[in-house]
């Protein structure tokens, strides 16, 4: 392990909040408006931080856990990570099944404390998050697979140590399929609208309508957090191979990282969100792109 | 000689589509049906040659089908030209008796083409020798035939055509795969010297691959086999019969069939050559005897009389195949079979025609007392009951006889059993309709009696043609089934 | 050679699986055309020698008739019918799609054990041509509009040409153009029929279709 290695997670706690920020500029951008400032996140994260919380009598210790929980398990997905060509501090064969696990405990998290509010608004909002997740994390795992058996590693540091040796075609289903997980599971434009008002419509905010104060901040940060996974996960995918410089394939990773979420920007820019009905049929297609990526490497 | 025949009716067809009065155009219909009978006529005379190599050629199965075509096209054409200027061929609306919907025919000229066409695509399917361009003509036909069967333009015509579009050309979809599989089976490992050339296949047929000549088999016996009729790719068969107009429906059942069991048999011939001749053989006698077991089943009690017909020519097709399946003097019975068979079928279909001009029904309930009303249609219909069940005066019983006589001495014996328990079936239920229909009382309302010679020539020959055939074979055709029978596979009796 | 043939398969696949999910009839028909455009380069691919005129002639021809005048003629079709847009399936998409993967990894499995007398162009091309012609199967057999049976027809078509790219030597051209004809034919009596089975009907869809069924009224 070396300094680069030790130095991600630090870096990922202290960036991460940057990406909703270059996301609203973009689309500030796109839609004519000067937007918010870069570092709002950091702000309204200051700001909660230093506010109590108030707590339902109908709730019990599992809504306070939940925020707490979901962070800590992205905070430990940290350690598991890869950035670019950087290795992650922790590894061992088999790390990208714990990987996948630990973001499923965390979504375990959420939505338990969205069910212990008893609000039928965030009761529905959980049960879409699990619908989807149903579809969600298959695709995951099948892409994770396509990129072990392409590179024969079974640990994620190991799979992106070098430029994945899998053909182009192979890298462009795969890097497709994970970009629509990516916008999925962060609650991005074609599944979900981060910044609706209508509660009837949202997933995954309206699972957390009832945090607030610090716990609000922890669900914030979270969620800025699962950006930078989900996306180290697929700039990953991306060129260059490493340049031999730890620290220079640190900053290609995250400067890969800040170009996704331009790129998230644009997408939430452009397009409508899909009709919930449909939002399974394009997880479904994540996965089908995820397993034709694996069923190509077998051959 | 034999683009003479493909091409004659192409350009009969186009001058047709030209052509603005009707006269001049049935006189055309009539007169490139009797040339093409005539030119037939000379190829069974004089052989043309078999040029080795070339994708035309008519050996003698060709020969035998292309014969079966251009005859039932003569009749069926001079028919056409009557009951095109009749009420029910001719223009404006009209009405359907059974269910009260008006139609309106297609234009006459566009039918003649179509027709013309049709016997254009057949003539090239019993002349191919080459498998690709055997898939192109049987595909043609059902091109050339679908705006036949919706001649009359009303939804019930509109079902059938679109089943029978549908699942044909679905059907034949599968055959190009199978073609593809033998070029695949007869290539050498460096991916040259496929071919489709029948004749030279069935020359290499030691060298093929037997897994994908398999492979190529099912597959093309499936495709052809939805075209032919066989249960369980039957289903778009008694639609297209029972709607298309009489004539068409008589091209259909003697002639359209045929051309696909043609593709069937070369298929087979080659897996013969191959030393496949038990797995293709078995295959076709089972989906053979399956079509007979069923279509019996649906002949019973069936209340539409061109239905009937229909179902009793899937039930006939798959006897050919229980035949062809069989091998040996099999074959030659199941070949003798295809001719008796077209000739009583297709008679049956233009009488049905005059039954239903003059009752204006499908109905089998809704027919009675034809033999009083119609004199001659009516002996016609009893006289194609005993011809179609294969009863002793008739060519049927003949070629049935020696099917199913090789059937038994060839160890198929429980085969056979079944199939003749199927036949036995489906004459029952024939009879019991077609009596009820012939005799009975005549029908109360006013019913058409006019009979011209137009519409009782044609299936008189054809059902005359059927009862010589039982009397005496003459050596010629004997020769040439002879003939054909051991180029598919089988043998002489 | 290779790489672009397995790019151009692996479109064929996508393709396929889009169709399996897409639920409007103009984005049906766009998909198919683009395949059949795409499928026309493949002839010019797969041949060992290069550039052969034949090969170019039976490319452009695929590629106009299936990328131009089908869509076209459907579109055509569909705007005269007034049909409604959606494609109104027997099988869910969702469903549809699933079983299309399944039926993908299928035919990848059958296809690698498949003993070829010799060496595809690509090690795809049998998977792909399966699956194509599966994917035109079930569009025929699951979907109630008579435009998306024709369509599931073409890719039925798509797949067998796809299937006969592995035989592209031992193939007379002159069989590959009579095929074309026929298939153009055939889509073009298809769609005459599509039009008149909503003047009589009043609607596309084939499953009402059934007066004729045995035991029908």
């Amino acid at each position: 392990m070396n300094a680069a290695s030790s130095l991600h997670p630090v870096l990922a706690l202290l960036l991460a909040p940057l990406l909703p920020g270059v996301i609203n500029r973009i689309k500030a951008l796109f839609g004519g408006r000067r937007g918010p400032p870069l570092l709002q996140l950091y702000f309204d994260l200051w700001k909660l931080f230093r506010k109590g919380a108030v707590y339902s009598r109908t709730t019990t210790w599992v809504f306070r856990a939940g925020p707490l929980v979901n962070f800590a398990c992205l905070v430990a997905a940290l350690a598991l990570l890869p950035l670019g060509r950087v290795a992650a501090p922790v590894s061992f064969a088999g790390d990208l099944v714990l990987l996948a696990y630990l973001l499923g405990l965390g979504r375990f998290a959420t939505v338990a404390a969205a069910l212990d509010t008893g609000s039928s608004f965030e009761g529905m909002g959980a049960s879409r998050e699990v619908q989807f997740a149903v579809f969600a994390e298959p695709a995951l795992l099948a892409g994770l697979a396509a990129l072990a058996h392409a590179t024969q590693s079974l640990s994620l540091s190991g799979m992106y140590a070098a430029w994945p040796a899998a053909t182009l075609p192979v890298l462009a289903l795969l890097g497709a399929g994970l970009f629509i997980l990516f916008l999925a599971e962060n609650c991005r434009m074609p599944v979900d609208d981060p910044n609706t008002h209508l509660e009837l419509t949202m997933i995954h905010e309206v699972m957390v309508l009832d945090h607030g104060g610090v716990d609000f901040g922890f669900v914030l940060w979270g969620s800025a957090l699962k950006l930078w996974v989900l996306g180290a996960l697929l700039a990953g995918l991306l060129p260059p191979p490493a340049t031999g410089h730890p620290l220079a394939d640190l900053a290609v990773g995250a400067g890969w990282l800040l170009a996704l979420a331009a790129a998230t920007g644009a997408v939430e820019s452009v397009m409508a969100r899909v009709r919930l009905l449909r939002v399974p049929q394009l997880l479904v297609g994540a996965g089908v792109l995820c397993a034709l990526g694996l069923l190509l490497t077998f051959r | 000689m034999i683009l003479a025949l493909v091409f004659l009716p192409l350009g009969a067809a186009l001058a047709a589509m030209l052509i603005r009065l009707d006269r001049p155009r049935r006189v055309l219909l009539v007169f490139a049906a009797a040339v093409h009978f005539a030119l037939t006529g000379a190829c069974w005379l004089s052989p043309p040659a078999c040029v080795s190599g070339a994708w035309l050629g008519l050996d003698p199965a060709g020969r035998l089908f292309l014969g079966i075509t251009s005859l039932l096209f003569l009749a069926a054409a001079v028919y056409a030209v009557h009951s095109l200027g009749q009420s029910r061929g001719g223009r404006g609306r009209q009405t359907e008796a059974d269910t009260g919907s008006v139609f309106v025919n297609a234009p006459e000229a566009v039918f003649t083409a179509c027709l013309l066409v049709f016997l254009s695509t057949m003539t090239l399917v019993a002349a191919s020798q080459h498998l690709g361009l055997l898939w192109v003509a049987v595909e043609a036909t059902t091109l050339a035939t679908a705006p036949l069967i919706y001649f009359h333009r009303q939804p019930s015509s509109l079902e059938a055509t679109w089943k029978y579009l549908l699942v044909c050309s679905v059907g034949i979809a599968l055959a190009l795969l199978g073609t593809f599989l033998v070029v695949v089976a007869a290539a050498a490992a460096d991916g040259t010297g496929g071919t489709l050339l029948v004749p030279e296949l069935v020359a290499r047929a030691g060298q093929l691959q037997p897994a994908w000549l398999k492979a190529a088999f099912i597959f093309l016996l499936v495709g052809y086999g939805t075209k032919m009729g066989l249960v369980p790719m039957h289903t778009w068969l008694p639609d297209a019969h029972s709607e298309a107009p009489s004539p068409v429906s008589a091209l259909l059942s003697g002639a359209l069939l045929n051309c696909a069991f043609l593709g069937i048999l070369r298929a087979h011939a080659i897996c013969a050559a191959a030393g496949l001749e038990l797995f293709s053989g078995q295959l076709l006698a089972g989906f053979g005897l399956l079509s007979m077991v069923v279509a019996a089943a649906f002949i019973v009690n069936q209340p539409d009389y061109k239905r009937m017909l229909a179902y009793s020519s899937v039930e006939n097709m798959g006897l050919m195949a229980l035949g062809a399946g069989i091998g040996g003097a099999a074959t030659y019975g199941a070949l003798l079979h295809a001719v008796n068979h077209s000739v009583v079928k297709a008679g049956l279909f233009l009488v049905a025609g005059n039954l239903l001009a003059a009752y204006r029904t499908k109905a089998v309930a809704k027919v009675s007392g034809a033999a009083h009303v119609l004199p001659v249609s009516g002996g016609l219909w009893l006289a194609g009951l005993f011809a179609i069940g294969g009863t002793p005066p008739f060519g049927t019983f003949i070629s049935e006889f020696t099917l199913l006589r090789a059937a038994f001495g060839r160890g198929y014996g429980i085969w056979a059993a079944v199939a003749l328990l199927a036949l036995t079936m489906a004459f029952v239920g024939l009879a019991r309709a077609f009596l009820g229909m012939a005799l009975g009382r005549e029908p109360e309302g006013p019913v058409s009696r006019c009979e011209p010679w137009a519409v009782i020539l044609p299936p008189l020959v054809l059902l005359a043609v059927s009862f010589g055939l039982g009397l005496w074979i003459p050596p010629g055709l004997q020769a040439v089934l002879a003939a054909a029978s051991q180029l598919l596979g089988g043998g002489a009796p | 050679m290779s790489g672009v043939i397995e790019i151009i398969l692996i479109f064929l696949i996508l393709a396929n699986l889009i169709l399996l999910g897409a639920s409007r009839l103009r984005n049906a028909i766009r998909i198919v055309a683009w395949q059949g455009l795409v499928l026309g380069l493949m002839p010019l691919l797969a041949h060992r020698d290069g550039l052969v005129w034949a090969a170019i002639l039976l490319g452009a021809g695929s590629a106009g008739i299936k990328g131009f005048v089908f869509p076209a003629l459907l579109n055509r079709a569909l705007r005269e019918t007034q049909a409604s847009r959606e494609i109104e399936p027997f099988v869910g998409y969702v469903l549809s799609l699933l079983a299309g993967v399944g039926v993908l990894a299928l035919s990848v499995w059958f296809g690698s054990r498949l003993p070829l007398p010799w060496p595809p162009a690509s090690n795809l091309l049998v998977p792909a041509g399966m699956f194509t012609v599966w994917t035109g199967l079930f569009l025929i057999v699951t979907r109630r509009k008579a435009i998306t049976q024709v369509l599931g027809y073409v890719v039925l078509e798509n797949g067998i040409f796809t299937l006969g790219m592995v035989l592209v030597e031992a193939m007379p051209l002159l069989v590959e153009l009579g095929v074309l004809l026929d298939i153009f034919v055939a889509v073009f009596v298809m769609g005459i029929i599509v039009f008149n089975i909503n003047r009589e009907f009043d609607h596309i869809d084939s499953d009402q279709l059934a007066a004729l069924k045995e035991g029908g009224p």
